[in-house]
């Protein structure tokens, strides 16, 4: 939602969500499995052969994901909660994640939608209770990995970048 | 809301910007993607009508690389200046951190300015967010015009709390720059 806290992904959240997806890859027989925050930002990548460009499938993922649940919501469809795009080679399933996040997966002819389809339903519960840990337990506003040291030290690079040009 | 990913020491901030139709949010866009070094930035990606009009957004990822440990990306957006485009702009605005309000010079886009501040302010707002606690500033574009108005007059008519603003002329890239440098810092001042 609009206006929340910042929040936060620790080390072990990753390393729990890297497994997750890196197990759907391999249950599934997908070549790739993404995380992505509904704002357009990935969270993290399992692939066989990374060659798409993950930040532009992150923000065009998240936006495809809002529009067809607005599309969905006007014809008075209230439960969307997943996409499918069929390719001539690749097909794409988008599925939300406790209205936080989005799992794609891209996967070729070999793949059936149906066994996207329970492969992924499986995978929703561990992710969603992790994000359920994420954004109940109290920001780590006391963390001072991000101090005014680092804001100073971002604005000489953004004149550096930006100056020059 | 943007994200920390700790995990991956990266911290990714998104920066929308807003304004009426064909008041130059694309092009600045187009001139950051054009000037600053193809290893600082992603493709630029636009999801537009046949008449380059914007359907939905431009999206252009900037790295500023690593700093203090932490991957430091901006991503900016621009909505669809169209009015009859809401949907899609209340939808681009999801997580934004920061937001640039391009503003048109020409005297008979004054209505179309004003009309389309009320909007973010009414799209922020809808989602509890407020615009006067959010990073913000504006640009006045397309001062080449023989006819534009006077900044004085644009101030008045748009800018009431008196954030920073930055005069352009987006096709040349004057004030591109500047306006993004100042939009970035005040994200990461919120950020720290
Ligand atoms: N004279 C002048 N023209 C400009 C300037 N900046 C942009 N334009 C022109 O204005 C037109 C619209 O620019 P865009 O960047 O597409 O406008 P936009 O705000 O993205 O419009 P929408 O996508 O409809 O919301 C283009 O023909 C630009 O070349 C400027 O500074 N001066
Ligand atoms: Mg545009």
């Amino acid at each position: 939602m609009l206006g929340a806290l910042s929040w936060s992904f620790q080390e072990a959240d990753s390393d729990r969500v890297d497994s997750l997806l890196e197990a759907l890859l391999a249950d599934s027989g997908a070549d790739r499995a993404l995380l992505i925050d509904r704002t357009g930002q990935l969270i993290a990548a399992a692939d066989a052969a990374a060659t798409t460009d993950a930040t532009a499938f992150a923000s065009l993922a998240a936006a495809d994901f809002a529009a067809n649940e607005q599309l969905a919501g006007l014809v008075g469809a209230r439960d969307f909660s997943s996409l499918y795009h069929q390719g001539s080679r690749q097909s794409l399933y988008l599925a939300g994640v406790a209205g936080r996040a989005i799992l794609a997966l891209v996967f070729g002819r070999a793949v059936t939608l149906g066994m996207v389809r329970i492969k992924v339903r499986r995978a929703l519960p561990p992710l969603e209770a992790l994000f359920q840990e994420v954004f109940t337990r109290p920001q780590d506003r006391g963390d001072d990995r991000l101090t005014a040291g680092w804001a100073n030290e971002v604005e000489v690079e953004i004149d550096r970048l930006f100056d020059g040009v | 809301m943007s994200m920390i990913n700790y995990a991956s020491r990266e911290i990714n901030c998104k920066i929308v910007y807003y304004g009426p139709g064909l008041g130059g949010k694309t092009t600045n866009l187009e001139y950051v993607y054009e000037k600053v070094a193809p290893s600082t930035r992603g493709k630029l990606i636009s999801l537009a009508t046949e008449s380059e009009r914007t359907l939905f957004f431009d999206f252009l990822p900037v790295d500023l690389g690593t700093i203090r440990g932490f991957k430091t990306r901006f991503h900016l957006y621009t909505v669809p200046g169209q009015v009859y485009y809401n949907a899609s702009r209340k939808l681009i605005l999801k997580g934004v951190d920061g937001v640039v309000f391009v503003a048109d010079s020409h005297p008979a886009r004054l209505d179309a300015n004003s009309e389309s501040m009320d909007n973010l302010y009414h799209n922020l707002a809808e989602h509890d967010f407020d615009l006067r606690e959010l990073p913000f500033v504006i640009q006045f574009n397309k001062r080449d015009l023989p006819d534009a108005l006077s900044v004085a007059n644009m101030n008045a008519a748009l800018n009431p709390t008196a954030v920073p603003a930055f005069e352009a002329v987006a096709t040349r890239g004057v004030g591109v720059f500047d306006t993004l440098k100042a939009i970035s810092k005040q994200v990461i001042k919120s950020l720290s």
